[in-house]
């Protein structure tokens, strides 16, 4: 399966966002930064999760630090929600069952 | 039309610094931001209305004609028309509302009466390219429908869309349709739509994950001395084989004949089959008869 690959500081350039915060994202393991030719690209995959974290720190000045819990957090919270959709079918197996 | 306080919106007092005004938006902002509070409609209304609120105290210009005529914002249209301002700053509907589950641009009618429809967003990134909004649809569906991997065609805003819905899909599972969502603002990218599947089970079968669940009965006899039964599964009828001596409630697994493991071609669950053991009733003379002798050996 392939990935488009896009580069940094165009992505950048069109966010108004810096390369330096990227490049933090990617040493705190948010994200994947691809290196080819000495020029950073950026993975399709992991845009719609960038850009949310763009606006996390520009929008609302959350550092890298707090970004990496809040996504922590959501990444929880979004299995936990999953988990109680399968518990409420299952409940509700055992309730039309009695 | 109800008169907002965007002061009360912030918690701030209506003598606060603009300093005060930022932390106190940036706070708020923080705890009701739609990124950290996913599918949470209250959260994101209460975050289009501090967005508002923001959006007013913030600018030097608004707030003070907010603070000069908020209250009696009936007039500022004369204020308005005193100063030559933009003819198309009209009173729009009678009720204030704000569109729930829309874009973080969107603003209250009494917004629009006071500064005008197309006051908002002064964006931090200037023109840059925004991501046009989500949108989330919910699709009903009958179980039987998800049997089998089918294609369907929606209408998303007047446009059609033809997707696939794969096998097995759960009851409340979401999928992301990319790019079709609401278009990008400055050519940015357009938004995704998710779609959330609502599954009516129209079978006489329990699901649970992959696995489908169902109720036989059994006569006595074949409870007692074993035979062989015809059950339903969802695919098909099976022949089954009962063993002598099996009990009320007693349970049987049928590999392979549940449900559709979702996006794996040719695996399936297991039909699981409780035994319901069939008392007979209004027996006649020879039967309590051979009842009794049974009972008696």
């Amino acid at each position: 399966m392939q990935t488009q690959l896009i580069e940094a500081g165009i992505f950048c350039a069109s966010y108004n966002a810096e390369v330096g915060f990227i490049r933090s994202l990617h040493e705190g393991g948010l994200i994947e930064l691809v290196t080819v030719n000495n020029t950073e690209f950026i993975q399709e995959d992991d845009l719609l999760k960038l850009e949310k974290m763009i606006r996390l720190h520009y929008d609302l000045q959350i550092n890298t630090a707090g970004i990496e819990t809040i996504i922590h957090l959501l990444g929880r919270l979004e299995s936990m929600q999953q988990e109680i959709t399968n518990l409420r079918g299952r409940l509700n197996l055992y309730e039309v069952l009695e | 039309m109800a008169f907002i306080d965007y002061y009360k919106t912030l918690g701030v007092n209506k003598n606060a610094t603009e300093d005060d005004i930022k932390k106190a938006y940036r706070k708020l902002a923080r705890k009701y931001h739609p990124d950290v509070n996913p599918n949470d409609k209250e959260a994101h209304k209460k975050f289009q209305e501090i967005n508002e609120a923001n959006e007013v105290l913030s600018d030097p210009e608004k707030r003070k004609k907010y603070d000069a005529y908020g209250e009696h914002w009936q007039h500022a249209d004369e204020y308005e028309k005193a100063r030559q301002a933009q003819a198309n700053q009209g009173f729009g509907a009678n009720e204030y509302t704000y569109s729930g589950g829309g874009g973080d641009d969107t603003f209250s009618d009494f917004f629009a009466s006071l500064f005008g429809d197309t006051a908002g967003r002064r964006g931090r990134r200037g023109n840059a390219a925004f991501r046009g909004q989500d949108y989330n649809a919910e699709l009903r569906l009958n179980l039987t429908d998800v049997y089998h991997t089918h294609q369907q065609t929606l209408k998303v805003n007047d446009k059609n869309i033809r997707i696939t819905i794969p096998a097995g899909v759960a009851d409340g599972q979401v999928i992301r349709l990319k790019g079709h969502g609401g278009p990008g603002v400055n050519n940015g990218p357009a938004g995704d739509l998710y779609i959330t599947f609502v599954i009516n089970n129209n079978t006489p079968y329990k699901r649970a994950g992959d696995d489908l669940y169902s109720d036989v009965e059994i006569d006595l006899y074949t409870a007692v001395l074993g035979g062989e039964i015809t059950v339903d599964t969802i695919n098909g009828k099976v022949k089954l084989k009962v063993h002598a001596g099996t009990q009320n409630g007693a349970k049987t697994r049928l590999k392979g004949k549940g449900f559709p493991v979702y996006k794996k071609d040719n695996e399936f669950g297991d039909l699981y089959i409780t035994y319901t053991v069939k008392i007979p009733v209004h027996l006649t003379e020879k039967q309590k008869d051979l009842f009794t002798q049974l009972s008696k050996l």
